[in-house]
């Protein structure tokens, strides 16, 4: 009697676990499936984007000025616009950027302004982007009275990518470990002499990827151009920064009016006639391309330097 | 034997004293530039604050916050923020109900079920769905899920939150993925091994070892996926309409507080004018909502954090 109990809870303890590992089994699956599931996501808009907007993907489309006429219209000063805004927000961001981070990293002392910077920098990558934009109309359109231009585009998204670079650069320089600080102020380097000669140098790597993933949410970034006033139809370009005479360079560019390329995606989706969707999935193709690119460089460089570093 | 003595290349001790100098010159320069965060935030705070004053002289806050409609633009202006918060609301309800789900399993499967080969490479390709840029979002929701949407549910017009909330919430999975996951690798091993050592399966010991024991860090990545679904624009902006239209039902157009703003701000917008002041206003609403959830998100994250 107590050997037919003893194997009849012995039976159900097996089919409980035979259940329990069923489960597990599902579960790898539905993961696997959500997972692959969200990667085909990306995979269907960028070959969608490819093929519906074949017909405009040509070297007209890059060097014709937007148009009334959709098969004439093209991302001349789109692109143009973008790269100014590019180099302004990296000339502005990189200085910035890593120099707060060696401060909050190798400087700052324990105290409630390091507090107070930490907790800033960290809710700064909360904020909506829409709300730079906001800073930005309202403290650099007419406060400075900067205008519309490429240097306050530049200006709003580098506040906007700044934590972001601060966030990077920190995990690089933290990445440097604290015998070769201690070997550098063994022979006598200040604290700065450290920082320039050796913690620097070993984290480039890290600093590099961070200021590629900064610059490439910055270059898709819609919403706060828009709130600044950028306009979409701009069929002239900026003043050219390289010129023909003394001294080569010019930067009369910087306050100049500017269209980019999210902004005239932007405005060709929000266009009812279907021939401007064709611009448009050939501007976001050529867009997300860009992004995909830069995101696939920095995961590059970031492999390459764990693989390469061995302290 | 003597061994010479050779002075250091920096020179005499009067290098020494340029040097100290130098150092407290460079950490003053690097000092500033850390201020930079705290001035951002200032400024964001004085801005919206000044400049949506003015709105708040012309429409008393009783109104701003119980009337029903916003047209600020018409000849018959309403200002009551609630249609906007209302589809601010939906929109991020309806992402949620995508992001949460979607980016937990994934953090479960990547923390405790893959393998580590197949982690390493399918981390960074999650990113990039947090990578593209949002206006080819509203594109894909537009032109894709609309589309789609519309063989499903039948008289679903063109424009309508439920396509926008479900993309905004594709792209936060990945956020919402990459912290979870962080917080459930963080949990000591320890804990698992005794949890494997009582006969416990690995998916048992993920949902009531793991995630209990990471749930503050769980927390804090909803809280982080809010906040990007709450500020999100172009997805709304191009994809659920520019209307605003006070419903709790997805299936209808409605704007939010982003879409507003863009759709204002497309126009001219002279400075003193009313509409310049109400996006002005409508980011205070926005930027206060974030901060709630943000001090939500902190208050949680504290009290379920697990000491190891």
């Amino acid at each position: 009697m107590q050997a037919a109990t003893a194997a009849e809870s012995l039976r159900q303890i097996r089919a409980d676990v035979d259940r329990r590992k069923v489960l597990d089994q599902l579960f790898v699956v539905v993961g696997l499936l959500v997972m692959f599931a969200a990667l085909l996501v990306l995979a269907v808009l960028f070959i969608d984007l490819v093929n519906k907007g074949a017909p405009r993907l040509n070297l007209d489309f890059l060097g014709q000025f937007p148009s009334r006429k959709a098969e004439r219209a093209g991302i001349l000063s789109a692109w143009v616009g973008t790269s100014l805004i590019m180099l302004t927000t990296a000339a502005i961001t990189m200085p910035i950027g890593v120099a707060a981070a060696i401060y909050l990293e190798e400087y700052a002392p324990k105290n409630w302004v390091t507090a107070i910077i930490e907790i800033n920098v960290t809710n700064l990558a909360g904020v909506p982007s829409i709300i730079y934009g906001l800073l930005a109309l309202g403290l650099f359109v007419y406060q400075f009275s900067l205008g519309q231009s490429i240097l306050t585009a530049g200006l709003t998204l580098s506040l906007l990518i700044l934590p972001i670079v601060i966030v990077a650069t920190r995990e690089s320089l933290r990445a440097v470990p604290r015998p070769i600080r201690e070997a550098a102020y063994a022979l006598g380097a200040t604290r700065w002499e450290v920082t320039a000669h050796h913690v620097l140098p070993y984290s480039m790597g890290g600093i590099l990827t961070g200021m590629i993933i900064g610059l490439s949410r910055a270059i898709g970034e819609t919403a706060p151009l828009i709130t600044i006033g950028a306009l979409s139809f701009i069929a002239f370009l900026p003043e050219s920064p390289v010129k023909a005479e003394f001294p080569f360079l010019s930067f009369a560019w910087l306050k100049d009016a500017f269209t980019a390329m999210p902004i005239q995606m932007f405005n060709w989706v929000s266009r009812p006639d279907p021939k401007f969707q064709v611009n448009a999935a050939a501007a976001g193709a050529i867009l997300l391309g860009m992004t995909l690119l830069m995101n696939g460089i920095a995961i590059w460089l970031r492999y390459r330097f764990r693989k390469r570093i061995n302290w | 034997m003597n061994v010479p003595v050779t002075s250091p290349a920096s020179g005499p001790p009067a290098g020494l004293a340029f040097r100290k100098f130098r150092d407290r010159i460079v950490e003053t320069f690097l000092l500033a530039a850390a201020l930079v965060a705290v001035f951002t935030t200032l400024a964001i705070v004085v801005v919206l604050v000044r400049e949506s004053l003015p709105f708040f002289e012309h429409v008393p806050l009783r109104e701003f916050l119980t009337d029903t409609m916003w047209t600020p633009l018409f000849a018959e202006a309403r200002y009551g923020i609630l249609p906007l918060v209302a589809g601010t609301l939906v929109t991020t309800l309806v992402a949620l109900a995508v992001a949460i789900p979607a980016g937990t399993i994934i953090a479960i499967y990547l923390s405790e079920f893959a393998p580590y080969r197949l982690r390493e490479a399918v981390k960074p390709a999650l990113e990039l769905l947090g990578a593209v840029p949002t206006v080819v979002y509203g594109y894909f929701a537009l032109m894709m899920v609309t589309p789609f949407l519309q063989k499903l549910i039948p008289g679903l017009p063109g424009f309508n939150m439920l396509s926008a909330g479900l993309v905004i919430g594709i792209m936060i999975i990945p956020y919402v993925a990459s912290v979870s996951e962080d917080a459930m690798r963080s949990v000591p091993n320890y804990m698992r091994e005794g949890s494997y050592a009582m006969g416990a399966t690995r998916f048992q010991t993920a949902t009531r070892v793991v995630v209990p024991g990471a749930l503050s860090g769980i927390a804090a990545a909803y809280i982080l996926g809010i906040s990007r679904a709450v500020g999100e624009t172009m997805v709304v902006a191009v994809a659920a309409g520019l209307q605003p239209n006070l419903t709790w039902n997805p299936t209808e157009p409605a704007a939010t507080i982003t879409a507003f703003i863009v759709q204002v701000s497309l126009g001219d917008l002279p400075h003193d004018s009313i509409g310049y002041q109400s996006i002005f206003a409508a980011g205070l609403v926005l930027m206060l909502m974030t901060l709630v959830f943000n001090i939500a998100g902190f208050t949680l994250t504290r009290r379920f954090r697990e000491a190891y």
